[in-house]
């Protein structure tokens, strides 16, 4: 029989060098010390070669004028403005070609991913040659090659190429039709607005009334013609307040409708093509993560295809997919910065380029510019972690 | 009379419909009328888009000469990669002493060439003068300097070889820092773990272009005035640290994958923390992740060429400046073409390799 032993005899500590605990301590503060000694020297370093040069510290250089015009700002911006202003615009560009970059990317990537899974074989092989033949070519390379090779190479103004009649490509970018809203439009948003949250109080009674009674409303419609029909509704009684304003060649260049700079499309076809090569890999793990047995058990409990669908594979592919997305979402806003070797005014060419060179003052500029970069990722990975933790499997 | 037959009947062909490239077609291609219109379609798509690519850079292409005369067709003009070939591969290199980067150049297919193939032997030794000997051989082989052999300043480094060096001296420092960051972010000491998470973070949080930009502008200021630093090594510190902190998270998933018990048995033995780590988990941990290392390989790869922006010649900058040279305007597309095919022929071999690998490590782990 077993008996619990009333009392282990206690070993002797031996030498004190054999502990674990001290060894951990004393290899913490040679860490610290090193550390400590290393970042001094740095900083000792860095004042003295910075009194040498007459570089001043500081971040008064934010109110300075900046003196230098900006190809494209989404806020009011002059030659007169701030660097601190150069900052702004420069983020705000960064973020538009991120956002367009991952709205396109997303549906290319989705759409390749799904084809690779195909039972059509020419189709699935279409679909790894487009991985393969883009995500093994460098991102700046395919940068470089749309902006210099594509769009520079296009005709001039007079000759453009049209699409539609609307669109307009030539060397100097894309033309393209721009909404002029007049007095009476805010009505149209607002009524979305509106349309929006009332769906999202309908899904929500809807999700409770049918686990109290089993009943379920048809809600993805009724969502679908709120959405789309009260804002129509309201833009038509309104008096249509939105205006088209169509390009029009007159002489040697266009008039009205929005210019699209030759580098905004070059950045954002670059990089929608590239990060599209890895999301599409991530798409089709994702579905194949699904094991078969799944559906299998969805058709014998004679769910149909689509709530099978719904229900079963996405939100377990899910699982896969959401967390490396996420990342490839990063990677694409990180890579944007990539702008600087074409000329799009993003952060880096604007912020870490210009306004650099004019002042000089590298330690404050890089480590704003990369402080930017570090919050996105660090607020994206933050969020990332919370939606891991609900979508999890449970386990006890 | 018997009710069974005695005699095997002998097999029968399945029906034509199912066989041959007739059955082949009608599985893969025509099942149904939905994937027939979409095999159709994207048929019509490859001819559409492949014949007018294959007719420029093949059938209408122009091959031979030295200037940009020789391109009378309508094709590629592959006379400017030609003329240029030199360059490319070598950079600014002077010429009388391009025998040392070939010297270095066969080193490195040979090294590569026994490491991959797995038949030849005493990988062991080989994998260790390739990681220390080689280094210091191409070092001293491409620098010069020492042993009668002229001075090479980095600055007239360029074109494939400088693209090599920079992918190669990544990849052989990021893995061992990668290596130690991992491991001292499962550490129990805080302080340690800390160091390492606050160091990883920041790295993967930041895009290569600011850390090649920091490593022009500011690691300059960090060092005392009368320190020289190469630009070139200026980008090398840069990226090293870059990637180490990659590296450091796809070693962590190996770590992560190796059962505690491992560690503790190795302890019950009276082994050390190194020992342990080095003989027991270390071992096992890295073999699991070999396919993330070599996509992280793939990727420091295709960022070399992100030097471009702080002004080194890697096969992109060299085509990039010759596309600008008044001799040769116009033939972008060519140079493009080119380096993307450089770039491609080494990152799909790489990705192909781990592949491989994959499926010959593949020991039942998940």
């Amino acid at each position: 029989m077993l008996r619990p032993s009333t009392s282990i005899p206690r070993r002797g500590r031996g030498p004190l060098w054999r502990d674990p605990a001290i060894r951990a301590l004393v290899a913490q503060a040679v860490l610290l010390i090193v550390l400590a000694l290393v970042i001094g020297l740095l900083i000792h370093n860095t004042l003295l070669n910075l009194e040498a040069r007459g570089i001043r510290t500081g971040f008064d250089f934010l109110e300075g004028r900046a003196g230098f015009p900006i190809s494209q700002a989404l806020l009011e911006y002059t030659s007169d403005s701030t660097y601190g202003h150069t900052f702004l615009i420069g983020l705000l560009n960064t973020l538009l070609v991120s956002a367009l970059g991952i709205v396109a990317a997303t549906l290319i990537g989705f759409a390749v991913g799904i084809a690779r899974l195909s039972p059509n074989w020419l189709l699935s092989r279409l679909a790894t040659c487009y991985v393969e033949l883009f995500r093994n070519i460098p991102l700046l390379l395919q940068i470089l090659f749309w902006y210099f090779a594509v769009l520079r190479s296009l005709p001039s103004p007079r000759q453009s190429l049209s699409l539609f009649d609307a669109f307009y490509f030539n060397v100097r970018g894309m033309v393209m039709p721009g909404p002029e809203t007049q007095a009476g439009f805010s009505a149209t948003p607002i009524a979305l607005l509106i349309a929006i949250v009332v769906t999202i109080g309908l899904v929500i009674f809807n999700r409770r009334r049918q686990a109290q009674t089993g009943q379920r409303l048809p809600v993805g419609w009724i969502g679908l013609g709120l959405i789309a029909g009260l804002p129509a509704v309201v833009f038509v009684l309104s008096g249509s307040p939105l205006h088209w304003n169509v390009p029009e060649l007159t002489g040697f260049n266009f008039r009205g409708g929005v210019q699209v700079l030759p580098e905004l499309l070059a950045l954002w076809v670059a990089l929608s093509v590239y990060t599209a090569a890895f999301i599409a890999e991530i798409v089709r793990s994702g579905i194949q993560s699904v094991p078969h047995g799944q559906v299998e058990a969805a058709n014998a409990l004679s769910l149909s295809s689509g709530v099978t669908l719904r229900k079963v594979v996405i939100p377990q592919a899910m699982r896969v997919i959401v967390p490396q997305m996420t990342s490839q979402y990063l990677n694409l806003i990180k890579n944007s910065s990539l702008a600087t070797a074409i000329g799009y005014p993003d952060l880096v060419a604007v912020f870490a380029g210009t306004t650099l060179n004019q002042t000089g003052q590298a330690i404050e500029i890089i480590a704003m510019t990369m402080a930017v970069y570090l919050v996105i990722s660090l607020v994206v990975s933050f969020l990332m972690n919370i939606y891991n933790a609900r979508v999890a499997i449970k386990e006890r | 009379m018997t009710a069974f037959r005695e005699q095997m009947i002998a097999q029968r062909q399945p029906p034509d419909q199912r066989r041959g490239v007739i059955g082949w077609l009608r599985t893969n291609l025509f099942a149904g009328p939905i994937n027939s219109i979409i095999s159709l379609i994207v048929i019509a798509i490859a001819i559409r888009l492949l014949w007018p690519v294959i007719d420029w850079a093949f059938i209408e292409a122009d091959w031979v000469g030295n200037s940009r005369e020789a391109c009378t067709s309508d094709g590629a003009c592959w006379v400017f990669i030609s003329a240029r070939w030199n360059q490319i591969v070598y950079g600014f290199y002077p010429e009388a002493l391009r025998w040392r980067v070939d010297i270095v150049f066969a080193i490195f297919a040979a090294l590569i060439a026994w490491l991959i193939v797995p038949k030849l032997p005493a990988k062991k030794s080989v994998g260790i003068f390739a990681l220390i000997g080689f280094p210091i051989v191409s070092w001293i082989l491409l620098l010069g300097g020492m042993f009668g052999l002229d001075h090479v300043p980095t600055r007239l480094w360029g074109g494939l070889m400088l693209t090599l060096t920079i992918a190669a001296v990544g990849i052989v420092g990021s893995l061992p820092i990668g290596v130690l960051l991992a491991l001292g972010r499962r550490s129990k000491m805080p302080l340690v773990k800390g160091v390492c998470v606050v160091f990883i973070e920041f790295w993967r949080g930041v895009p290569l272009i600011t850390v090649l930009f920091m490593a022009s502008v500011m690691l300059p200021l960090f060092v005392p005035a009368q320190m020289e630093f190469d630009k070139l090594l200026r980008a090398l510190i840069g990226i090293m640290l870059f990637w180490s902190a990659y590296m450091a998270e796809v070693v962590r998933g190996g770590l992560q994958a190796i059962p505690k018990g491992q560690s503790e048995a190795g302890a019950a033995l009276g082994l050390g923390y190194w020992q342990r780590m080095g003989l027991i988990v270390l071992p096992q941990a890295l073999k699991l992740v070999i396919p993330g290392i070599v996509n992280t390989f793939i990727s420091l790869f295709k960022d070399t060429s992100l030097v471009l922006i702080i002004g080194l010649f890697d096969v992109l900058a060299i085509i990039q400046a010759g596309l600008t040279d008044s001799d040769w305007l116009g033939f972008a597309i060519e140079g493009y073409v080119f380096a993307a095919l450089i770039f491609w022929v080494f990152c799909f071999s790489m990705s192909r390799y781990s592949q491989y690998i994959e499926n010959r490590l593949n020991t039942g782990h998940k």
